[in-house]
């Protein structure tokens, strides 16, 4: 009984993270500008004079490992998050954790003088505080009046939230300058120019621990399909697996959309892609979705910074654009 | 998720060179669409639209009944004595042809000159105050000619309106001249415009024969960081003031006003010379260092190298109105400041 199972576990570890790690290779090499491998690994250039090594680790490489973080992270909290609250729409979004970050984002941008912390830039920390923030508001909404978490309150909660803080941010918008609002525009479109190894170092930390907690939950989240009662008769400690899965799914969240903004689509239709091609089973799914998530924005990356060069659409354009037409046809070949 | 911008992507940054007075004025149009992901835009917009409906309609009745009392004086022909203007950069321009005591009512985002600033503010682009424009009694509304709707209010109040279209370095002395045939001051407007046309062939001559560096004119970025880098592509005043200024835009053959700039973009198209505009707030030397160091991340650019980057501060750069001559003296100046030292 077991013996399928784990098969199948290493098949879609081998077949996904295969498919991971060649997007993270390829994405690199391909670009606007040729680029000689011969010279950029050349030692006897200095760096400082080597183009092409630079375009390859200073432009390029930053960018496909921020892809593959983020990438990564919104689709395994979109599999967490739609086991948790037993709702195939939702997303890492949907609990405001966002919502949060984009309103730390707007605020940094509009009223806080440019500030950094540590070397990260001021709106790269406050939309992670946002984030935080975000997430504190709606666990404690959600524990008030429960043992552990009621998942409608948590909806409902996460629902109200992103709508109170989009009315927070239009005002912020209302207030902000031309210079400013072309770019908190912008950062709501996400984007993976990080130009910086920093922050990539900064998420990582976030994005291990959920992936430990990542690898616990499976289990549970089969389990909670049937109910928290039923969970709780197979021995599942209901409010804490709830607890690691909303924590765990929330914190890679504010992780990844504080390093490469509010990115839609990967973190609710990978994990359904995902499930078309594997089952419905997590512990296969959840490995399965953070390494095609990843792959999945670093191959989208690619696209939207070579289509129309020398200018890049927001790789949140393309995810949707993309991933939509992708998903439906894998939906309709299933029927 | 309700942040999501909708439909915003290919022209986000286009206009956006046009600095704090137009292009500011695009993204405010969009910026609706922007928070609310629909639903909580169009409802905010929906009960501000429909108070504000009642009000105009409340307003307009009045108007048109007092208009209509008041019909027999022609105003159109005679030159307009309270002129209200939704735009910074004809703002600018009426002041500089001597008719600032002639304006009433200027743009919210009107900084320049001084005075400008001690008039009555009624709006914006997207958020014109039609009742307070009313209550100026103006005789000339200079709107944007996206402003169709205030347009069609003010047609119906019998005000005159002048069209504002911005477009390249050529047409700031076009618009002068047409303002100042409009205002019965088209002697003092025709020796602005031929002013700040000279100055800008001065400039053209002073650096004829210097070196054009191949130059990046960027124009905003994250602040502190090298994200979200905007350029000026090969079409526009920026673009412009910068050929003017003796250089040679990396990306002049992007046929769009701005462009945002990947650290890959500017890696291989390895400008010489950077020159950044900071504008909108005051940069201490400190800030300014600090900005600078930034750059020290791409290496591979020559700019950054060589330490090319030259930071300019102020309004001017990004309002095409009377001082783009002086916008266009000082970045030659900087851009040849070494170049002129060292002969």
């Amino acid at each position: 009984m077991s013996f399928p199972l784990r098969r199948r576990v290493w098949l879609t570890f081998a077949g996904f993270g295969a498919l991971a790690v060649a997007a993270c290779v390829v994405a690199p090499l391909v670009g606007t500008t040729p680029v000689s491998l011969g010279r950029a690994f050349d030692r006897s250039i200095p760096f400082e004079a080597n183009v092409d090594a630079q375009i390859l680790f200073v432009a390029r490489l930053p960018r496909t490992l921020a892809g593959a973080i983020v990438g990564a992270a919104l689709a395994a909290a979109g599999v967490v998050l739609q086991a948790l609250l037993r709702n195939p729409l939702a997303s890492p979004f949907t609990l405001g954790v966002s919502a949060g970050a984009a309103l730390g984002a707007m605020l940094a941008i509009t009223f806080i003088p440019p500030l950094g912390l540590a070397g990260l830039p001021g709106v790269t920390v406050a939309s992670f505080a946002g984030a935080l923030g975000a997430v504190a508001v709606v666990y404690l909404l959600a524990g008030v009046r429960h043992r552990g978490l009621s998942t409608d309150v948590l909806l409902l909660a996460g629902v109200t939230l992103n709508a109170f803080l989009s009315a927070l941010i239009l005002l912020v918008q209302y207030f902000a300058d031309f210079s400013q609002t072309v770019r908190t525009v912008r950062w709501l479109m996400g984007d993976l120019d990080v130009s910086s190894y920093l922050p990539i170092v900064a998420a990582l930390p976030l994005l291990l621990v959920a992936l430990v907690a990542f690898a616990w939950l499976p289990r549970a989240l089969n389990l909670f399909a049937l109910g928290a009662e039923h969970a709780a008769a197979r021995g599942i400690d209901v409010p804490r697996a709830q607890r690691v899965a909303f924590f765990s799914a929330s914190l890679v969240t504010g992780a990844a959309v504080s390093l490469g903004g509010p990115v839609g689509f990967v973190g609710i239709v990978v994990p359904h892609l995902v499930r078309l091609m594997v089952g419905a089973d997590h512990r296969v799914v959840l490995p399965a979705a953070t390494l095609f998530g990843a792959a999945f924005l670093v191959s989208c990356d690619v696209i939207a910074r070579t289509v129309l060069a020398p200018m890049e659409l927001p790789v949140g354009i393309i995810t949707a654009l993309i991933g939509g037409p992708f998903f439906l046809w894998l939906l309709l070949r299933q029927r | 998720m309700n942040v999501r911008p909708r439909a915003t992507g290919d022209r986000l940054p286009a206009g956006a060179w046009s600095g704090s007075t137009s292009g500011r004025a695009g993204l405010q149009a969009r910026r609706i669409s922007v928070g609310g992901g629909g639903s909580h835009g169009a409802d905010l917009q929906g009960r501000v639209g429909a108070a504000g409906l009642t009000a105009m309609t409340f307003i307009l009745l009045v108007v048109l009944a007092l208009s209509a009392c008041s019909r027999p004086q022609p105003q159109v022909h005679d030159s307009p004595q309270r002129i209200v203007s939704l735009v910074p950069a004809v703002t600018e321009m009426l002041f500089a042809m001597g008719a600032g005591d002639r304006v009433v009512g200027v743009s919210s985002f009107d900084r320049y000159p001084p005075e400008a600033s001690t008039r009555v503010k009624v709006g914006g682009l997207i958020d014109p105050d039609l009742e307070r424009i009313l209550s100026l009694r103006p005789d000339l509304v200079v709107v944007y000619s996206s402003q169709d709707e205030l347009r069609e209010q003010l047609r119906r109040s019998g005000i005159p309106t002048f069209d504002y279209r911005h477009a390249g370095l050529a047409d700031v002395t076009v618009t002068i001249r047409e303002l100042g045939r409009r205002l019965g001051n088209a002697r003092t407007a025709d020796d602005l415009a031929a002013s700040i046309e000279r100055r800008i062939g001065a400039v053209g001559q002073s650096v004829a024969d210097l070196p054009r560096p191949r130059t990046a004119l960027i124009f905003g970025r994250q602040p502190l960081s090298l994200r979200n880098v905007y350029v000026s592509g090969g079409v526009g005043f920026l673009h412009d003031i910068l050929t003017a200024a003796g250089a040679d835009n990396v990306f002049a053959d992007v046929s769009r006003e701005s462009l945002q700039a990947t650290s890959e973009t500017l890696l291989s198209r390895a400008p010489e010379l950077i020159v950044e505009l900071h504008y909108g707030r005051a940069m201490s030397p400190d800030d300014l260092a600090r900005e600078r160091s930034v750059w020290n991340g791409l290496s591979g650019v020559p700019a950054v190298r060589s330490g090319r980057i030259v930071q300019l501060v102020g309004d001017e750069f990004v309002v095409p109105g009377p001082r783009v001559a002086d916008a266009a003296e000082r970045m030659a100046r900087a851009i040849h400041a070494g170049a002129s030292s060292r002969e």
